[in-house]
C-alpha cells in the first residue's frame, strides 16, 4: 500500500513518527502551514515557520525516504491579529518556490470580517500563481461555515476542481461535494472523523475527488490513520485499487494541477512495473 | 538523500546543448531581466516584500529548466546579474535550500572579496548536508579563517559529507598541527565509544603532515557565461 498523506504537521513529529510512516507505506506528504499552537507576534516568525518547511523539513523527511512537499499561507485564526497580516504581503516571494504546491491552510475560523480578507486575498493569489488552494473548513459552526466558504470560492478567480475542503464529515460532505470541489477528511483518534466512519463515507459518496489525510500535529493525532483508513477500506470490501485512489492517486491529481509535485520515492510495492519515478501534474 | 558532492556548474554552452526549446527561451529571458538588474543599482530595501523580476526567476528556474540544471541555471543568473552581497543575501535568506545551496556554489564566480562569509558560516551551522557540501568549495577555501575552516572540515566527517566536498583539502590541511589533533581527537572519540572512524579522516590526517610549501593557490573558478 503506497500512501500519500495530503494533510499533515510533521513540524511537530518525531523522527520516529517519519519512521513509522515509511513503514506503513507513507512515500510523500504535504505539510500546509498552520498556527503553532502558541500565538505568533510578527511575520518573521512566520517567514522562518515558511523557511522550515521549505528547507529542514524537506530535508528531514528525505532521511525517511518520504518526499515532502508544503502549502503556505496566513493561517485564518492568525489572519485576525494585526501584527500578523503582513504575511499577506510577504506571500509572493514564498508562493514561486519549487516545492509549494498549493496555498493553505486558508478558510475560516471564527468567520470574522479579516478572515473573509485573507480568504478572498489568498484565493486570487492561488489563482495568480497557478497553485491549487487548500482550504481548512472551521471546527464549530461548521456546516454554515462550509457554506460561507463555497459562496467566497465561487466568486473567486480559482476554479472549484483546484480547491480542496478539508476537515470535512457526515454533514458537510453533500454540500462539499455538490461544489465541485475536492473533499478532504481528517481521521483524528477522538475528534474529526474516524476509519470506519470515513468508510461509510466512502461507500456513500464514492472515491471520486476523496482525499484522506492525518492532519497530525501537536494535539492528540495519529500520523498512521491513513494507513488505519487503508486497511478499513480492504476490510470493508474496497480493491486495493480503490484504497491506491484515494490514499495515492488522488492527492497525486489534485496538488499535481501546481505542476511542481516531484515523486522520486520508490512505492513499497511494485504497482508500477517497477517505475520509481512518478511525477505529478505532468 | 544523497551525499555526493554537487555536480560542476553547466556553462550557458552546454546548458543549450540539454535545453529544450522552450526552457532555453525562458533562460533569455531570465538572463536579459538579470543583466538589466546589472545596469541598474540594487535599491531593495532589506526589509522590503517587493521582489525584482530576475529574483523570481531565480526561484522559478528548476521548472523551467529541469530540478537537475536549476544550480547551473541560478548560478548564470547571480553571475548576469552581478550579484553584489544585499542581493546574495537577500537570496539565500528567503531562498529554499536549493536556492541556498546555488548561492553558496557561486560565490567564488563574484568579486566578493571576503564579504560573503557569514553565508557560509551560516550554511555550515545548518545541519542539511546538501549546504555542507557546497559551504566547503573554493569560497571558503579562500576565505575561511583556519578556526572554522578546521571546524567545517570536522563536521563534514561527522555528518556524512564525503572531505572530496572540501575545496582545496590539501593546500589547507598541510602543516595544521591542530587539525591533526581535532582529527585524532574524533577518533579516539569514535574508537572509545566502539563505533567506525569515518573513512575520510585518515585521508584528511595524512594531509596534515608538514609538507613542501604549498604550490601556487589555484584562483577561484570563474563561471563561464
Amino acid at each position: 500500500m503506497r500512501i500519500f498523506d495530503p494533510h499533515i504537521h510533521m513540524t511537530s513529529r518525531t523522527t520516529d513518527d517519519y519512521q513509522a510512516m515509511y513503514d506503513a507505506g507513507v512515500r510523500a506528504l504535504v505539510e500546509p502551514s498552520f498556527w503553532l499552537g502558541q500565538p505568533r507576534t510578527s511575520p518573521a516568525s512566520f517567514f522562518d515557520y515558511f523557511d522550515a518547511l521549505l528547507g529542514w523539513e524537506p530535508f528531514r523527511a528525505a532521511q525517511y525516504g518520504i518526499a515532502h512537499h508544503c502549502t503556505l499561507a496566513l493561517n485564518p485564526k492568525e489572519a485576525n491579529d494585526p501584527r500578523c497580516t503582513p504575511v499577506l504581503d510577504a506571500l509572493p516571494r514564498y508562493l514561486v518556490k519549487d516545492s509549494v504546491v498549493a496555498v493553505g491552510e486558508i478558510g475560516y475560523d471564527s468567520m470574522t470580517p479579516a478572515e473573509d480578507h485573507a480568504l478572498a486575498a489568498q484565493l486570487q493569489l492561488a489563482a495568480e500563481h497557478g497553485l491549487p488552494a487548500l482550504v481548512h473548513t472551521p471546527h464549530r459552526d461548521k456546516l454554515a461555515g462550509l457554506r460561507r466558504t463555497i459562496d467566497v470560492v465561487r466568486e473567486s478567480g480559482l476554479a472549484p476542481e483546484r480547491v480542496l475542503l478539508d476537515h470535512l464529515n457526515e454533514t458537510t460532505v453533500k454540500d462539499a461535494r455538490d461544489s465541485g470541489c475536492w473533499a478532504g477528511f481528517s481521521i483524528y483518534p477522538d475528534t474529526k472523523m474516524d476509519e470506519d466512519r470515513m468508510v461509510a463515507v466512502l461507500q456513500l459518496h464514492g472515491t471520486e475527488k476523496v482525499l484522506v489525510n492525518s492532519a497530525a500535529d501537536w494535539g492528540r493525532s495519529d500520523p498512521l490513520k491513513t494507513r488505519r483508513v487503508g486497511d478499513a477500506m480492504l476490510a470493508a470490501g474496497f480493491t486495493e485499487d480503490d484504497v491506491d485512489q484515494v490514499l495515492w492517486r488522488n492527492p497525486v491529481a489534485f496538488y499535481g494541477q501546481s505542476g511542481r509535485l516531484h515523486l522520486d520515492t520508490a512505492a513499497p510495492e511494485p504497482l508500477h512495473e517497477g517505475n520509481s519515478i512518478l511525477r505529478g501534474g505532468e | 538523500m544523497t551525499h555526493t558532492p554537487p555536480s560542476p556548474l553547466l556553462s550557458r554552452k552546454e546548458l543549450d546543448t540539454l535545453l529544450g526549446g522552450a526552457a532555453r527561451a525562458w533562460l533569455d529571458e531570465a538572463l536579459a531581466e538579470a543583466a538589466h538588474a546589472a545596469a541598474h543599482d540594487d535599491t531593495t530595501p532589506a526589509e522590503s516584500y517587493s521582489v525584482p523580476p530576475w529574483e523570481l526567476r531565480y526561484a522559478a528556474a528548476g521548472r523551467h529548466c529541469g530540478l537537475e540544471h536549476a544550480d547551473s541555471v541560478r548560478a548564470l543568473l547571480l553571475t548576469e546579474a552581478h550579484a553584489g552581497l544585499p542581493a546574495l543575501t537577500r537570496l539565500y535568506e528567503q531562498g529554499t535550500a536549493a536556492e541556498r545551496r546555488a548561492v553558496l556554489l557561486t560565490l567564488s564566480a563574484l568579486d566578493l572579496g571576503a564579504t560573503a562569509l557569514p553565508l557560509v558560516e551560516d550554511a555550515l551551522r545548518t545541519n542539511d548536508t546538501t549546504l555542507v557540501a557546497a559551504a566547503v568549495g573554493p569560497y571558503a577555501a579562500a576565505h575561511l579563517e583556519p578556526h572554522n575552516w578546521r571546524h567545517a572540515v570536522l563536521k563534514c566527517l561527522f555528518t556524512g559529507v564525503p572531505v572530496e566536498a572540501v575545496a582545496e583539502l590539501a593546500r589547507r590541511s598541510r602543516g595544521d598541527a591542530e587539525l591533526a589533533r581535532m582529527l585524532g581527537d574524533f577518533a579516539s572519540e569514535r574508537i572509545a565509544a566502539g563505533r567506525p572512524v569515518p573513512a575520510g579522516l585518515h585521508h584528511v590526517l595524512a594531509l596534515t603532515a608538514p609538507g613542501p610549501a604549498a604550490p601556487t593557490v589555484p584562483t577561484a573558478s570563474t563561471q563561464e557565461s
